[in-house]
């Protein structure tokens, strides 16, 4: 897995490359929550697009870093998301407190 | 019902190793006209099986774990074992949203329900957990 983050228009973009699972869990955790520490913005960007793989585990994180960004009042965003992935965000409920879209720039325009 | 093939393997119980399983599932599956849909289907579901024997049957120590595929006539059958602590109320646990660990979503039996045609747990606390889950396939598909 490979993460890069960085910010743009106030938003913590996170980029993320490769299988979300439990092998990667912690450190996806970690690389997210000390890049929100250290950046101090409310809002984060989940870049989905070269995720090939995302089980239980992987969305595990994503709903941990939405429950502390909405609880301080900052916003969740995914965009694209592969059509392989897009059933178990279906499944499991996420979509309906998490929205996507199809790109960075269109999920950046809605805030 | 005959078994029409078979391919099983042991591994250690470590995080690295959940993806070569569900690889590994996902190439015996391949034998099967199974849409790229149906291959990510079993591919979640082999995950979620091999990663909860890791965190939660043997809590992140070393122990085996073996998976044996079987093809069958109309079937693909997908058993995963452990030997470690057990489950000790299943049907709590097969719940939507039951996880012991809160940053974990427990959805990992709801993804193994929802993605397969069969799923049966077996467990005994202390002695370990066996989850048996089938995808079915029509006829006439195998290569």
């Amino acid at each position: 897995m490979n993460i890069t983050t960085f910010l743009k228009r106030g938003v913590l973009i996170v980029r993320v490359e490769g299988e979300l699972d439990m092998h990667v869990a912690n450190q996806f955790r970690e690389r997210v929550d000390h890049a929100l520490e250290t950046s101090g913005v409310k809002h984060v960007l989940f870049n989905l697009e070269a995720v090939r793989f995302v089980d239980s585990s992987g969305l595990g994180v994503i709903l941990g870093r939405y429950k502390k960004i909405n609880a301080a009042g900052g916003n969740v965003l995914v965009t694209n998301i592969q059509t392989s992935v897009l059933q178990i965000f279906e499944l499991s409920g996420l979509l309906k407190i998490i929205k996507l879209y199809h790109s960075e720039a269109e999920a950046l325009e809605s805030l | 019902m005959a078994i029409k093939n078979q391919f099983q393997i042991y591994l250690y119980s470590l995080s690295e190793n959940v993806a070569i399983a569900r690889v590994t599932a996902a190439a015996f599956a391949a034998q099967i006209d199974f849409t790229l849909n149906e291959i990510e289907e079993i591919r979640v579901a082999v995950s979620e099986a091999v990663s909860n024997a890791v965190i939660h049957g043997y809590e992140n120590k070393i122990g085996q774990i073996e998976l044996v595929m079987k093809l069958y006539e109309d079937k693909l059958e997908f058993i995963i074992t452990d030997h470690g602590k057990g489950i000790e109320d299943i049907a709590l646990a097969r719940q939507p949203s039951y996880s012991s660990d809160p940053e974990r979503m427990g959805l990992g039996f709801v993804f193994m329900e929802s993605f397969m045609d069969e799923l049966e747990v077996i467990s005994e606390v202390n002695n370990g957990t066996t989850v048996r889950m089938a995808k079915k396939f029509l006829l006439n598909t195998a290569h």
